[in-house]
């Protein structure tokens, strides 16, 4: 019984410690933000309630963006190799064939309105910077307009099947512009002199990220990086719930790669110490019964 | 040489050359301990298989990790982590280890004090037991480089520019310490050669010699009893286990420690595969960047409290800035559980709750070591510098009056 009060006194002792210097610690260290927005609720230019006709989307695409973006999957190649297209506009404008799948609708369609805003970059692309963001501004057309380009995009991206090479897919087209991810032996495909000239640092490799931030503070992150770092020149991306789950998946495949063999392997060796303590306990009991 | 003859045996054979029997007898079978203990004295053999673990684990890591700036952060958390087999086992057996082996040290230290186990004719023990603080203390900062991630970098920087606070030498003595004028290439190498050589060989000389301490003032008891050991020893000897006030080390103590072990064991497995970011900081999985200095930066867990001894000063006393005062206070701090058997005036060897006065002090203590241990990671900002400043005042005045406490106990309990 009284072993019982000394181990009851110790839990108590390093529980006060622990509570203090791990969660205590961290939620002053990083207090909570608002939680992530899926549905860019605050992005209300465009009413995409409005139903888009894929014929004249295609008209509208063919017409404004195909001369900077490529659309593969719509069979719209590329229009120049990646470097020269980074030192054109700064940054590889994207592949548009996976926007109709892991760009939100609603995101999407207010983005041609406005980039800038979309992305929550005022802060970067002020009229004081002299700075502009390559891609304009279509706030010139009707919201009935932007709503057909979105129906045609997301009519011409392709079906993808769920796993890990769809989710290193969503990786690339959403992240794979600017950032490494080194174990994957995955490079930005802008390359890093105009990227860094772009966004004024080099992003970061995201190889460890899933470790160093985790997945709670990405989730948070890649929602809207402005939340949880005022001021960075990353974009909010404007990715759905489930393209941005397929990112933080795809790191943690790259990142911590060994998860699964550590969580089994954990129970079995923890059943196995188990069998070892209650023997101990047993062979202790028989050799201090002769004492005691 | 003496004359050999034949022996019938294998163990005989042994026994001609080695002497095992007998050496047996003198380290387990014979070896006595105090049967009145709790479980608090299977630390140190906690600490002994701990110790072991992170040996073998070193050994292991020791393959693929890579002493270089370009290549440690990689050869950790790519090739370790990610490419070789099992390779990620042994550097959560080494962190979660690492980080563990303290809480133990800090219990074992804590039952000492408490137990009054420093004192008549223990004060080796306690001082060979400091000098294996001091050392895995070191031991432990010098691994914590190794990684060279963001918190490697910082906490590096920071605790190496403490000595830069020591008069006249400090400078040169900080530039002397990390083989360059910043924390670089240089400094990982030489903290390297240290962690998996010099200071797990002085590890090993202080066990040693810890142990041999042990041997003639023997290991305490609960009540802080003093008795006979030869007299309880021959009891046991002629049969009389139940009466005896002893029991051998082999099998009895070591029984009741595996158990204890064992059920240690299974929360460190526990750690080590499911909760490990307290030993592992995410921050850590950054590599190291000079020119990006971390939101927050703070030691491992268990420097904390020390370290927010020497932060707690942070406004000039008397014409001494406040960082000349947290470096002093500091130093003291690190110091002072050396003397701790010579600051403790009272002759009375009990549990401290069965002391008057002694009690008060041990719970002010460790209450003040959490405080100090929480503050320690918080940002010292605000109300935060003020407990941190008074807690670091107690902590010194705890012990400066000490002597002046167990002294009026002394006198109360006349000499028991
Ligand atoms: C980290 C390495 C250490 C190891 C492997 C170790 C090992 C041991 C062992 C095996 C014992 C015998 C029984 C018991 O566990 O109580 C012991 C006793 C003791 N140790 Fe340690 N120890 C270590 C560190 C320390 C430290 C840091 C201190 C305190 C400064 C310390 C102070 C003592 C004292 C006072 C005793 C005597 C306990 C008694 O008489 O009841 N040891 N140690």
């Amino acid at each position: 019984m009284k072993e019982f009060k000394i181990l009851a006194v110790i839990v108590t002792l390093v529980g006060i410690t622990y509570y203090g210097i791990e969660p205590y610690a961290h939620h002053v260290m990083h207090p909570e933000v608002a939680p992530a927005d899926f549905s860019f609720k605050t992005l209300k230019n465009v009413d995409t309630t409005l139903a888009g006709n894929v014929e004249n989307g295609k008209v509208l695409v063919e017409a404004n963006c195909i001369a900077c973006h490529a659309i593969d999957a719509a069979g719209y190649p590329q229009m120049m190799p990646n470097a020269d297209a980074a030192a054109s506009y700064g940054v590889v404008p994207p592949d548009l064939s996976s926007a109709g799948r892991i760009y939100d609708k609603n995101y999407l369609a207010n983005f041609i309105y406005d980039p800038v805003t979309a992305m929550h970059l005022e802060g970067k692309y002020t009229p004081e910077s002299g700075k502009a963001f390559p891609m304009p501004a279509y706030n010139w057309m009707s919201p009935q307009e932007i709503m057909d380009i979105v129906t045609y995009l997301q009519s011409v991206t392709p079906k993808v099947t769920e796993g890990k090479e769809a989710n290193k897919a969503t990786f690339e087209a959403a992240c794979g512009r600017c950032h490494d991810m080194k174990y994957a032996g995955i490079q930005a495909t802008t390359p890093k002199d105009n990227l860094k000239a772009y966004m004024g640092a080099t992003p970061p490799d995201l190889s460890q990220y899933i470790k160093s931030r985790g997945e709670h503070y990405l989730h948070s992150f890649i929602n809207d990086p402005q939340v949880l770092l005022h001021g960075t020149s990353m974009p909010r991306v404007g990715l759905t719930e489930k393209a941005q789950e397929e990112v933080i998946a795809y790191m943690e495949t790259i990142g911590d790669s060994k998860k699964a063999e550590r969580e089994t392997l954990g129970l079995w060796v923890m059943l196995y110490t188990l069998i070892f303590a209650i023997l101990a306990w047993l062979w202790k009991r028989k050799i201090w019964s002769e004492v005691h | 040489m003496a004359e050999f003859k034949k022996a019938d045996s294998m163990l005989e054979w042994f026994d001609q050359r080695l002497g095992v029997v007998n050496f047996v007898k003198v380290m387990m079978t014979e070896y006595w301990i105090p049967k009145n203990i709790n479980f608090l004295w299977a630390m140190g053999v906690l600490l002994t298989v701990l110790f072991t673990f992170l040996i073998v684990s070193g050994i292991f890591l020791l393959m693929y990790y890579k002493p270089d700036v370009n290549m440690a952060f990689d050869s950790v958390n790519y090739t370790i982590m990610q490419e070789v087999a099992y390779g990620w086992l042994f550097r959560h057996i080494h962190a979660v280890g690492a980080s563990v082996v303290f809480l133990v040290i800090y219990v074992h230290m804590f039952t000492g004090i408490y137990y009054g186990s420093y004192k008549k004719g223990r004060e080796m023990i306690w001082v060979s037991g400091m000098l294996l603080f001091v050392l895995f203390s070191a031991e432990g900062f010098s691994g914590y480089m190794l990684p060279w991630g963001q918190m490697s970098y910082w906490a590096a920087y920071v605790i190496t520019e403490i000595f830069g606070g020591i008069p006249f030498i400090g400078d040169e003595l900080v530039v002397w310490i990390r083989g360059n004028f910043y924390v670089s290439d240089s400094t990982l190498t030489r903290f390297f050669m240290l962690h998996v050589l010099l200071i797990p060989l002085a590890i090993l000389g202080a066990i040693v010699f810890h142990f041999y301490a042990l041997r003639f003032p023997h290991v305490n008891n609960e009540e802080g009893e003093f008795f006979d050991f030869d007299e309880e020893a021959e009891k046991y000897l002629a049969g009389n286990k139940k009466e005896s006030k002893v029991v051998p080390f082999w099998p009895v103590f070591l029984s009741k420690d595996f158990f204890v072990l064992g059920f240690f064991m299974l929360f460190f497995f526990y750690l080590v595969f499911f909760h490990y970011n307290f030993a592992m900081d995410p921050v850590n999985f950054d590599k190291a960047d000079g020119l990006k200095t971390p939101a927050h930066i703070y030691p491992e867990w268990y420097f904390l409290w020390s370290y927010e001894v020497l932060r707690g000063f942070f406004f000039e006393i008397a014409g001494v800035s406040g960082k000349d005062l947290g470096l002093i206070a500091f130093g003291i701090a690190n110091a002072i559980f050396f003397v701790m058997p010579w600051l403790d005036r009272s002759p009375m060897v009990k549990p401290a709750n069965q002391r008057p006065y002694f009690k008060y002090w041990f719970w002010f203590l460790m209450a003040d070591l959490i405080v100090l241990t929480v503050y320690g990671k918080l940002p010292p900002t605000g109300a935060n510098a003020w407990v941190g400043f008074a807690s670091s005042m107690t902590f010194l005045v705890l012990f400066a009056a000490l002597p002046f406490i167990t002294k009026a106990e002394a006198k109360k309990v006349g000499g028991k």
